[in-house]
């Protein structure tokens, strides 16, 4: 909300705000360098990704190199650098939903968005990701959408769960 | 050699109430660090990580060693694909974890636990916090000085490797570091740590309430006690049973299977896939035993049936792999992804069926040179598939 990108030039602008909100969160933590993650979980919750610009505000905050912030947020896979969409589907690829075919469901979900893994719809609404183990394995195929669970997938679901979302995103249309 | 099979046993300690948690945490504090010690180590409970060390020579190596500053840390980054367990004891029996974690604090003096969580057990978090807090609470009253915090993961199956793990702790990118020194000696902001999974954890609780005895007697020489297993995959029941060790995976599978069950990988992605024919000859405990073979695993079973084929399921793990190496060393990080280029090239028929073998060689080499286990069992899974399972390869 607080951050406006520049979509032809992939820059973020941050506003004052966003630059305040940042440097708060480093202060929570003590510009404590061991904080490191815990301060990128705390500002992804914020601002749902993470952009470069507020990767070099978190490292001139605490007083290191922009590459050490951007090992960190590339190493893990919680953090992101392309905001994903108001519903976030993660499937799981662990070997359980694997051979119980989630494959399948993974590529019926591209073909319903149109969108590869790692992108985002264009309307902003949906993204898709991989997970590896939900640590579900007795619901195999699961598919998460944010923090819903959906058990037992089959291909045909896929259909019928994207549009609960789409509908409900029309019947709540102010609700951002 | 027989008599060291048995029968499937189930048993139920772990998930037992946990009520009489205050009263067991008052009493067993009130013993001498060695009198503990001496007793966990007589239970011969090991590891249930999966990697088998002994729990109580661990405790007892870092009481031993010399430092102002201790940590006691629980490993619930349970990333091993298939297993669940480490969830279920963190949701139904949180007491008997921070319990086991404070006693420990208490033997080698420390005042600082730390729980691992698994970024995506994110859902548990709360509720542990408000548990810890009542914890602390009764620790304090009892003057007890020990403290438990939790942090979240973010997502990478390397941190649940013991080393890698500190470093996530302390800030960096989840790389392991060299061994020795090992984390008694130097652990969690080079200090001597114990870190034990959230099961092992869980199993002391038991032996603090029961005694050694009733713990040894479970299970089977080397095997002592019970394990809880994550069952998936082509079952008719999947979920967590409690077993005995030591059963023979033939039992194992009259119990869980389909009816039709052509493989079982025991360990998930590290471990090793066994076929039908060696169900009978095959154990389920630490190794040690002279004849026989003895799967160690951290839990984690997943029974195939004759639908699937072994080559998606190889193709499944060393995709995982390559996606979960943390890249640090050369083995690990171009071997996992030489291992898939290569039996997908044999799949299409590009590269002749000799060529398995040269991958073997090339897992051989991981085994013995990666820095850390991740690319050290790569060689498990695709060994024992491609050895068992040559033809689905490359047809």
């Amino acid at each position: 909300m607080e951050i406006t990108r520049d979509l032809k030039n992939h820059k973020v602008q941050l506003s004052e705000n966003a630059i305040a909100l940042v440097k708060k969160i480093c202060r929570r933590f003590n510009y404590q360098e061991g904080e490191l993650i815990n301060i990128l979980h705390a500002v992804q919750s914020q601002f749902g990704y993470l952009p470069a610009e507020i990767q070099e505000l978190i490292a001139k905050e605490l007083d290191i190199s922009v590459a050490k912030v951007y090992g960190v947020v590339t190493f893990y896979s919680f953090f992101t650098m392309k905001p994903k969409g108001k519903y976030p589907i993660s499937l799981c690829m662990g070997t359980a939903c694997y051979v119980r075919g989630a494959e399948n469901i993974l590529n019926e979900i591209k073909r319903q968005l149109n969108i590869d893994e790692g992108e985002t719809t264009p309307d902003g609404l949906f993204s898709l990701s991989s997970l590896r183990c939900v640590g579900a394995c007795g619901l195999a195929p699961v598919l998460l959408v944010g923090e819903k669970v959906y058990g037992r997938v089959a291909q045909a679901d896929v259909r019928k769960i994207i549009s609960e979302y789409k509908a409900g995103c029309l019947t709540h249309p102010t609700k951002e | 050699m027989a008599e060291s099979y048995h029968l499937l046993k189930r048993a139920d300690f772990i998930f037992r109430n946990e009520n009489d948690w205050e009263e067991i945490l008052t009493k067993t504090i009130k013993r001498t660090p060695q009198d503990i010690i001496n007793e966990l180590i007589s239970s011969e409970l090991k590891g249930r990580g999966g990697a088998g060390f002994p729990t109580g020579l661990k405790w007892k190596i870092t009481a031993e060693a010399k430092s102002a500053e201790k940590y006691v840390i629980c490993n619930a980054d349970e990333g091993e694909p298939g297993t669940f367990k480490d969830r279920e004891i963190l949701s139904r029996v949180p007491y008997k974890v921070l319990t086991a974690m404070a006693v420990c604090g208490h033997i080698i003096g420390a005042k600082k636990g730390i729980i691992y969580l698994r970024g995506e057990y994110h859902s548990l978090k709360e509720s542990l916090e408000k548990t810890i807090s009542e914890f602390e609470y009764y620790c304090k009253k009892i003057k007890l000085e020990f403290s438990v915090d939790v942090f979240m993961g973010s997502g990478a199956y390397i941190c649940g490797e013991e080393t890698a793990l500190f470093e996530s702790l302390e800030g960096h990118r989840g790389e392991p570091r060299n061994k020795p020194p090992y984390p008694t000696i130097k652990g969690y902001m080079d200090k001597p740590t114990v870190i034990n999974n959230v099961e092992t954890l869980a199993h002391t609780f038991t032996i603090f309430k029961y005694g050694a005895k009733k713990f040894y007697d479970l299970g089977v020489q080397f095997s002592r006690g019970t394990k809880l297993f994550s069952v998936s995959g082509d079952t008719p029941k999947p979920g967590i049973y409690e077993l005995e060790l030591g059963m023979s995976l033939q039992d194992f599978v009259n119990e869980f299977g389909d009816g039709d069950t052509k493989a079982v990988q025991v360990g998930g992605a590290s471990g090793f896939l066994v076929p039908r024919k060696k169900f009978q000859e095959t154990a389920i405990g630490y190794q040690g035993k002279l004849t026989g073979i003895s799967l160690p695993t951290g839990g984690s079973m997943m029974i195939y049936n004759s639908s699937r084929s072994m080559f998606n399921v190889l193709d499944n793990y060393l995709e995982f792999f390559r996606e979960e190496s943390c890249g640090q060393c050369t083995p690990c990080r171009v071997g996992c992804q030489q291992l898939l280029i290569g039996i997908k090239a044999v799949k299409r028929g590009e590269r002749p069926a000799q060529y398995l073998d040269k991958l073997l060689k090339l897992t051989e080499t991981m085994q013995l040179t990666a820095k850390c286990g991740l690319g050290q069992s790569v060689a498990n899974s695709f060994a024992s598939i491609v050895e068992n399972f040559r033809e689905e390869m490359i047809y």
